[in-house]
């Protein structure tokens, strides 16, 4: 598991302390969670809290005629019951556009919209109390696709948008449309010698993080209130609720609970504001846990899209023109459709060198549940069209998949259908060239020695549904582009405090920031990047909360790069005053204190050839220095909303993946046996979690590939499976060995070379276990999840 | 009602207990317990997963009036329980229950602090301390029950194949790992506690 390290010169102000940069460190959090102790936000407590239930809507689509909560408040236990007359101040948040009521006026636009809350002094109680209140629905048409959503006489999900984008959309259904125009794709497909089109479905994922949404709201003395919530960006949550409490911004103190997984699902607010506007109501403190059922409903998914796509070759393997529509169903409230429909029409042409292109794509609203954010973020659906695409064309011109994607490949200096030069390393060929080189897993594994078949090595497992008869096998490619940290000109930055002291006799460092640890490794390449620069042994990460400047978001692969950053630059103005005092004190001493690059390494400040000066602890002494600092990376532009122009990403990421899967052709059972993945990740700061990081990404390509989908019956647009028991999550037994091979291209505009890591696995996973199942069986496959129907041709 | 069970080796009460509590919202909200987690609530992902007189059981689908008189060990008391069982049954289980930690060491429990540069703590059993080393620990809400579940599968097998630890760990759902450093902690588990004996 080589990485491939070119590029970044050594730079002399960087120390080689140990348990720095590049190393395996072990997470900081990493006891505390193997023994129970670590405090996620389900886990909070408080003497004399009540806990908090939120009654949802039961239907998609009706105007409120009227709710009776008089049963429920003469319910022993409970506390108070509130309806939106009850809210303290603004009645509506959002990320991007404030369309999401905090508990439903006038009408409710989805199912499982909340509409009422309880507080009552058990769990069971306050469920039972939301269960008695009565409300009466007068049920409106519905918006369930894009048919429906753009019809000229369409009901409006939002009668009155004032928000940015209203002025500019062909109707007020559609949240964004943003089309890219390069070329001419018309006059180039007349030199294509073939053409191919596809439609293609991708199904609506769930984030699935294992930690339900919830939380503590505690109110303080001081009329505010104090809350301890699992969150992806603190300073994004305090920005909607404030206003909802009626209060300043000062005056709600934020502290990050622990956080059991997120991938996209705790970008939008949750129960922050249900629990809070109780806590203020009751004056006790709440705890909010929704159960898994309600999770379903109680965040965003990943946006169902309808994909329909044109590709032009010529004979000799070289694609002339892509012509495309993307179709995202955001649901009943905006989230961050805007910027995932940028998302999704800037990356629709893939890692591929292609200059004539007609791209569109638009985010509908639609009365399905609301999609937002998750991993991947509108690159997903757009691979999988693409990649598809790709074994397609391949195949029409005799070629082989991977070697007619190398031909098409982009590379460093392409130039993207936005106009923007990719200007830091693009190796699409040669990840290709790592997946497809790697030994294959052996055929019929299931075969031990001279035994019986040992069915946990087949499809269907220990169902025992064959030894082998009808199992054929498959071999798919892919690979994928997606952009690192937020785009289109957003104004993207993170804030880092950083404090050296002498304590015990030790030089240490504080890292504070508000960056939101949400199983990634953020904690534990902190303390690294603070030991490289500062050259101290002991970090202590400072709990994130709300009293530091923002860090933004832990989403779009950016924290790494973003709040890594911050740290590195607050660390390096920290050393400057370090070594400040350091030739204050002792630079009468020695010559080099004046004339020599110096660094601070194992607890000492040296000379970059290796002269030890003196130490930190007598640098320091009694002395302070902190830093509080902002960072940002390159300015990005916005995406020019005729032609899609514009320089809009600030960095983009790679990975490619082999898939060899196992179909029992008979019973239409897929076992994906292994699932390869080479990615460039700019520099591997932590290669064990970098590692982590890719497999859990690939695996969450793989469910969605062959189980995963909430499923929306379109008569009802009611949600049919919010639980585990319904909702397919692979397991152990699912998943395959997932081998993984990372180069370090650096690239130059990032700190220490660093690229975002967590997304890309995400995107090229999907298409390559769809093209290893489609090789197993010969079908066309053109939507996800892969059912057992779909193989069989018993089911649509 | 009251509910009286030993738990981690403690003899513990839980006392207006509403008859339709999981051992699960006691062991959480009742006993101070949060380490065994709460992702289902209904014995899909085994975060919960607890040894009931010594047999892996999702507490979640546990009523809390059926633990009467019974031994639960959680997350909490996986160190106690690993290191009394190579005192009390080397090479063995003690699955019967019928010991589990005793008074005296359950009494003297208390967090430890620990090294926050490596992670090192005073003591873990040889699975927790695998699950850190080999990185199977990432946001960590599915650790309890997959430690609780693996370590059962050590106890009773002590040189697992692969194909035994995904049969052994498939009612323990993760998001976020793909499961291969999971394997590869059980496995490293598996030969420490082999070159240990």
């Amino acid at each position: 598991m080589a990485g491939t390290t070119t590029g970044i010169p050594r730079n002399v102000t960087q120390g080689a302390t140990k348990g720095g940069i590049g190393e395996s460190t072990l997470r900081p959090d990493g006891t505390l969670k193997v023994t129970g102790e670590f405090a996620y936000s389900s886990d909070m407590w408080h003497e004399d809290m009540l806990w908090g239930q939120a009654l949802r809507s039961t239907v998609a689509h009706a105007e409120i005629v009227s709710i009776d909560t008089s049963e429920a408040l003469a319910m022993d236990g409970v506390y108070a019951v509130l309806t939106h007359e009850d809210l303290p101040a603004a009645k509506n948040y959002g990320m991007e556009f404030q369309d999401t009521p905090v508990l439903a006026y006038g009408k409710v636009r989805h199912h499982g919209e909340p509409v009422a809350l309880v507080a009552a002094d058990h769990p069971e109680t306050a469920r039972r109390a939301a269960a008695k209140i009565k409300i009466e629905y007068r049920e409106l048409p519905l918006i369930t696709d894009e048919a429906s959503a753009t019809a000229p006489d369409a009901i409006l999900v939002h009668e009155n948008r004032n928000d940015h984008h209203a002025g500019h959309v062909p109707h007020p259904n559609i949240v964004h449309r943003q089309p890219i125009i390069r070329g001419n794709a018309a006059e180039a497909a007349r030199r294509a010698d073939v053409i191919v089109k596809g439609e293609y479905t991708f199904g609506m994922q769930d984030q699935a993080f294992l930690g339900p949404e919830s939380g503590l709201a505690v109110p303080a003395e001081d009329g505010g209130i104090d809350l301890y919530v699992a969150t992806q960006w603190l300073h994004s949550d305090l920005k909607q609720i404030a206003p909802c409490l009626g209060l300043p911004e000062e005056k709600v103190r934020m502290t990050m609970a622990g956080v059991g997984g997120a991938f996209g699902g705790r970008e939008d607010i949750s129960m922050q504001i249900l629990a809070s506007v109780l806590a203020l109501r009751t004056n006790k403190p709440v705890k909010m846990v929704y159960n898994r059922y309600e999770s379903f409903f109680g965040h965003v998914h990943r946006h169902p899209a309808k994909l329909y796509y044109e590709h032009g070759a010529t004979k000799d393997g070289k694609i002339t023109h892509m012509k495309c529509k993307i179709v995202l169903d955001g649901g009943a409230y905006a989230s961050s459709t805007a910027s995932v429909v940028g998302n999704a029409s800037s990356l629709s042409v893939g890692p591929y060198v292609i200059n004539d292109v007609d791209i569109e794509a638009i985010g509908l609203y639609s009365n399905n549940p609301p999609c937002g954010a998750m991993r991947g973020f509108g690159a997903v659906q757009a691979c999988f069209a693409y990649e598809a695409q790709m074994d397609k064309l391949a195949a029409e011109l005799g070629m082989d998949p991977v070697e007619f994607r190398q031909l098409n490949a982009m590379e460093q200096g392409t130039i993207m259908p936005t106009g923007q030069r990719v200007d830091s390393p693009a190796p699409v060929a040669e990840l290709l060239r790592r997946v497809k080189a790697r030994p294959m897993p052996p055929e019929q594994q299931w075969l031990a020695a001279g035994e019986q078949a040992d069915v946990r090595a087949l499809p269907g497992g220990l169902s025992n549904t064959t030894h082998g008869e009808g199992v054929v096998r498959g071999v798919g490619y892919a690979v994928g582009i997606k952009n690192v940290g937020f785009s289109e000109g957003f104004d993207d930055y993170s804030t880092a405090r950083i404090r050296m002291e002498v304590i015990n006799g030790e030089a240490v460092a504080t890292v504070h920031t508000a960056m939101a640890e949400v199983g990634q490794g953020g904690v534990t390449i902190h303390a690294q990047i603070a030991r490289t620069e500062l050259g101290v042994t002991q970090v202590t990460i400072h709990p994130a909360n709300t009293q530091v400047g923002s860090a933004g978001s832990t989403s779009a692969g950016r924290q790494t790069y973003m709040t890594g950053g911050a740290i590195k630059n607050s660390c390096e103005i920290v050393r400057e005053k370090v070594l400040e005092i350091g030739r204050r004190k002792f630079g009468s001493y020695h010559p080099a204190w004046a004339n020599a690059e110096l660094l601070l390494e194992g607890g000492k400040v040296v000379t970059d050839g290796g002269e030890v000066l003196t130490t930190l602890v007598e640098v320091l002494e009694d002395e302070v220095v902190e830093v509080e600092e902002e960072w940002r990376h390159r300015p990005t532009e916005a995406f020019d909303l005729v032609t899609g122009q514009g320089n809009g990403h600030v960095q983009y990421a790679f990975a490619a993946h082999r898939a060899v899967v196992e179909v029992d052709t008979e019973l239409g059972l897929v076992k994906v046996v292994e699932l390869a993945c080479a990615q460039d990740v700019g520099k591997a700061v932590n290669p064990l979690s970098v590692v982590g990081q890719i497999q859990g990404g690939t695996t969450q390509g793989l469910g969605v590939a062959v189980m995963e989908e909430i499923i929306v019956d379109p008569k009802t647009a009611k949600v049919r499976n919010p639980s585990f028991t319904d909702y397919l999550l692979p397991t152990i037994l699912d998943t395959p060995t997932i081998p993984v091979d990372y180069l370090e291209l650096a690239d130059p505009n990032a700190p220490y070379g660093v690229r975002g890591i967590g997304e890309a696995p995400t995107l090229s996973s999907t298409p390559a276990v769809l093209a290893a199942i489609r090789n197993a069986t010969g079908l066309e496959l053109t939507k996800t999840p892969v059912r057992p129907e779909h193989l069989t041709g018993t089911g649509a | 009602m009251r509910v009286n069970f030993t738990v981690n080796g403690r003899k513990q009460e839980a006392d207006d207990v509403w008859e339709g509590e999981s051992l699960l919202y006691v062991l959480r909200e009742r006993m101070g317990l949060p380490g065994s987690k709460n992702a289902c609530e209904q014995g899909e992902c085994g975060s919960c997963t607890v040894r009931l007189d010594g047999v892996p059981v999702c507490s979640c689908l546990v009523a809390a009036g059926q633990v009467e008189g019974r031994e639960v060990v959680t997350v909490e008391g996986l160190a106690d329980y690993a290191a009394h069982r190579t005192d009390a049954h080397p090479g063995g289980g003690c699955a019967s229950g019928a010991c589990g930690t005793s008074i005296d060491a359950a009494k003297q429990w208390q967090a430890r602090p620990q090294d926050g540069r490596t992670g090192e703590a005073g003591t873990l059993s040889p699975i927790q301390q695998a699950f850190i080393d080999a990185g199977a620990v990432q946001c960590g809400f599915c650790t309890p029950g997959l430690l609780v579940a693996a370590d059962e599968l050590l106890e009773r097998n002590a040189e697992p194949s692969d194909a035994d630890i995904r049969e052994a760990l498939s009612g323990n759902l993760c998001r976020c790992t793909g499961y291969e450093k999971i394997l590869d902690a059980v496995r490293l588990a598996a030969v420490r506690q082999g070159e240990a004996v």
